[in-house]
């Protein structure tokens, strides 16, 4: 343990006790070899929105290319590499990871009243895990890409693609392990760490979904991991596993993939959900409605999400029966899902309501993943997704699943919880204008992406029919837009950290023990470890809120 | 006012600072172990998964497969790490029932022994003797005239067989790094009726390392057909 002395020379970015987990160590092996789950989640924040850069730039190149019909810039080879890179890169490396590691690993400790996660140094690992396989696939962008798509379906994959699959599949497996450890490390800490008085039902509900999520982290992602490293192994000595020729069954791939990477799109969403309710209860000032249905319909989603894997094979060759008990599964995860959408939209009936920029996400994510869930159920029967399949339907889909719903919950709570996180203010203006051209821009983007689909463009073309451009150009127009609206965010964010106003401990008058604390919170969270004696969002009725 | 350093709580030396009890501790040590297992399950459910599903497409060619791996190495050494399970076993209890540091070092050193034992026979009558005769996949693997068109398939049962034995193996190896760590700590005295976790939770671990073994001996060596299938 090397020093821990106080520097005391350094304004105090708080109004509490000027030694926090910010200031109280200093130099770059303080950060590099740090144990607080608070540091780590601002390691996590930075090497995230450093990747979330790299996948955005190839969206954009992509949304460039299709703006003529023969495509604007790349040969197709390459045009195959910039979808697979941003799918890669997006889904593995930002979506998956971003609200539980960033968001979940400051919070967790914090909202149960604990000091720290229950194994800090097995959650330091899972950061370097995570940088290793980001490494990885940072190497194989610049060793030439990867052309596989971020399915590698076999026997493509194995047996034809001449691009870079051995490295990226091993930067996934690696990080996977990064994965796996902060899902275990958050179920024994929401079990073992709760403060005196902090019940399963009287934590916030982002823990519930936090839970849900880590659990489908521990039993998902150790299935894709086997089964992209089966794919490692059958490349580099040339053996069959999946690839047909060599006696392999490259539908099985395909089941064994899916059976975590559905799961995997309820690891973006779960945690998403569980900010939001957050949020909601927040600036509307008031309890949660039907906080029970809220808590068990995250888990349920993660007991069901295991179950529907299917639907991404209808037309693969998978047996009839199969398809049409998927189907019916399916159309099961509407149900916990559409008691969230209810639950927040009831809980926001007759609150004092207040539209800071976290709440303009907030209302945004409801309204954009009612859309992509109602449109997921158009996918999720059978003879309808016959038609739409493997087209740009499907892309704008999961889109609004994704960035509609994921990283709108994940701005909303980096905006939510930003006072806690540095101690300091962004200014609120600039916030809810960036909140707004997000949500123009993001629509412009994708809304155009589901009439193209549904009238039969294929997604991954890097050429399409001429009669599509329009669409197209709306669409590249709307990614601009969408561009700028996620560059102004960390313009003002940066500029905060240094120049906006002190926050005080609770900016919004919010519940949560996070809030009781100050603002940026001490090492070890809390003076004393406190005693929990009311229920959750225990917001004392309808009342103008002092600060909107 | 200063942020209360570790030690300002009135804790035992011995607990780390994010828990306030040794019971906290060792029970998030034990859940937490719990866990990983889960997921290792899942990590070989993949595995065992795609195994049976190719051993019931290709039910013939597996059979040939099984034929070409040694019954009586794996009895050996099922027997071999079920022995160390015991020893496994029996060093926790030494610890709990607070028998000399001599005792738990012993069983141990015996569990050691049987998993280096395992590692031997798996290493030189298996797996060597396997890169002889030209079945190993990627490493020289010959076809031969009796398997006639099914060979692809043969290999393929083979590459099953590697990969699963082989996570296996390192899964062994991992397990005796820890019980070296264990042996170091036996020695300081550290382990007694008050304080046994790192064993409990360790043997956890080699357990389930043995238990996949289980599994892995029949569906490899037995239920390949020279038994159960003959004359399917």
């Amino acid at each position: 343990m090397s020093s821990s002395t106080a520097v005391a020379d350094l304004p105090a970015p708080s109004s509490g006790s000027s030694v926090n987990y910010l200031n109280a160590t200093y130099g770059i092996k303080s950060w590099l070899l740090t144990t607080d789950h608070k540091r780590i989640a601002l390691l996590y924040l930075t090497s995230i929105t450093f990747m979330f850069l790299v996948g955005g730039v190839a969206a954009t190149l992509i949304r460039i290319h299709l703006i003529e019909p023969q495509g604007a810039l790349f040969e197709p080879e390459t045009y195959n590499k910039m979808f697979t890179i941003h799918g890669v890169v997006m889904v593995f490396f930002f979506l998956i990871p971003s609200i539980p590691a960033v968001l979940g690993n400051f919070l967790v400790p914090m909202m149960i009243g604990a000091r720290d996660v229950a194994f800090p140094r097995l959650n330091l690992l899972s950061w370097y895990l995570y940088i290793t396989g980001s490494l990885l696939i940072l190497y194989t962008i610049m060793a030439g890409g990867l052309d596989t798509g971020w399915t590698f379906y076999e026997p493509y994959s194995s047996a034809y693609s001449h691009t870079h699959v051995v490295a990226a599949i091993f930067g996934i497996f690696i990080n996977g392990f990064s994965s796996i450890l902060t899902g275990v490390n958050f179920i024994v800490t929401i079990h073992k760490m709760r403060a005196p008085g902090m019940t399963w039902f009287r934590m916030p509900l982002f823990l519930w979904s936090l839970y849900a999520t880590s659990v489908i982290f521990i039993l998902g992602t150790p299935v894709v991991a086997i089964t992209l490293f089966l794919v490692a192994l059958e490349r580099i000595f040339r053996v069959g596993i999946f690839d047909p020729a060599l006696g392999g069954d490259p539908i099985l791939f395909q089941h064994l993939f899916w059976f975590y990477s559905h799961p995997a799109v309820y690891i973006m969403i779960l945690p998403g959900m569980g900010v939001i309710s957050e949020l909601i209860t927040c600036f509307s000032k008031k309890k949660i409605f039907g906080y029970e249905f809220v808590a068990f319909s995250s888990m349920a989603i993660a007991v069901i999400s295991f179950l529907v894997w299917g639907h991404h094979m209808f037309v693969s060759g998978q047996s009839v029966y199969a398809g049409l008990i998927f189907s019916v599964l399916s159309f099961a995860v509407a149900i916990p899902s559409a008691v969230k959408v209810f639950n927040w939209t009831a809980t926001l009936y007759r609150g004092s309501i207040s539209y800071a920029a976290p709440m303009l996400y907030a209302l945004g994510f409801i309204g954009l993943f009612t859309m992509g869930g109602l449109t997921g159920l158009f996918l999720a029967s059978l003879a309808e997704d016959v038609h739409v399949n493997n087209t740009y339907f499907v892309v704008a889909h999961f889109h609004y699943i994704m960035v509609g719903g994921a990283v709108m919950a994940y701005l909303g709570g980096i905006h939510y919880w930003w006072p806690k996180i540095t101690g300091r203010l962004y200014p609120d203006g600039w916030a809810r204008l960036a909140a707004a051209v997000i949500f123009i821009g993001f629509n412009l983007t994708f809304f155009p992406q589901f009439v193209m689909g549904y009238l039969g463009m294929p997604r991954r073309y890097a050429v399409y029919p001429s009669e599509f451009q329009v669409l197209n150009v709306m669409s590249s127009a709307g990614a601009s837009i969408l561009a700028v609206g996620y560059v102004i965010p960390l313009i003002y964010l940066i500029w905060s950290m240094r120049y906006g106003p002190v926050s005080g401990p609770n900016p919004w008058g919010a519940t949560g023990l996070e809030w009781q604390t100050t603002s940026p919170p001490p090492t070890e969270n809390f003076e004393e470890i406190p005693v929990v004696t009311e229920e959750p969002y225990n917001y004392p009725g309808i009342e103008v809120p002092t600060r909107g | 006012m200063a942020a209360p350093s570790p030690g300002t709580h009135t804790r035992p030396a011995d607990v780390s600072h994010q828990f306030e009890t040794k019971e906290q501790q060792r029970e998030a040590g034990t859940l937490g172990m719990w866990l990983f297992l889960a997921t290792e399950i899942l990590f070989f459910g993949g595995l065992f998964c795609g195994f049976i599903v190719y051993r019931s497409l290709h039910g013939r060619a597996f059979e040939l497969g099984s034929r070409l791996l040694e019954v009586r190495f794996g009895a050996i050494n099922t027997a071999v790490l079920i022995c160390s399970s015991l020893t496994m076993v029996l060093a926790i209890y030494s610890a709990q029932t607070g028998k000399s540091k001599g005792r738990i070092i012993t069983f141990l050193a015996l569990t050691m022994l049987l998993g280096l034992t395992f590692l031997g026979v798996k290493l030189y009558f298996e797996w060597y003797h396997d890169y002889l005769e030209h079945i190993v996949p990627g490493f020289g693997f010959l076809n031969r005239p009796e398997w006639g068109s099914l060979s692809p398939e043969v290999e393929m049962f083979m590459v099953f067989y590697f990969f699963l034995t082989g996570l296996h193996a390192l899964h062994m190896v991992v397990g005796i790094g820890i019980l070296s760590v264990l042996s170091v700590m036996a020695a300081r005295g550290r382990f007694g009726p008050r304080y046994f976790a790192p064993l409990d939770i360790s043997g956890l671990y080699w357990h389930f390392v043995d238990i996949i073994w289980i599994y892995l001996f029949p569906l490899l060596y037995l239920l390949g057909g020279r038994y159960s299938l003959r004359g399917h």
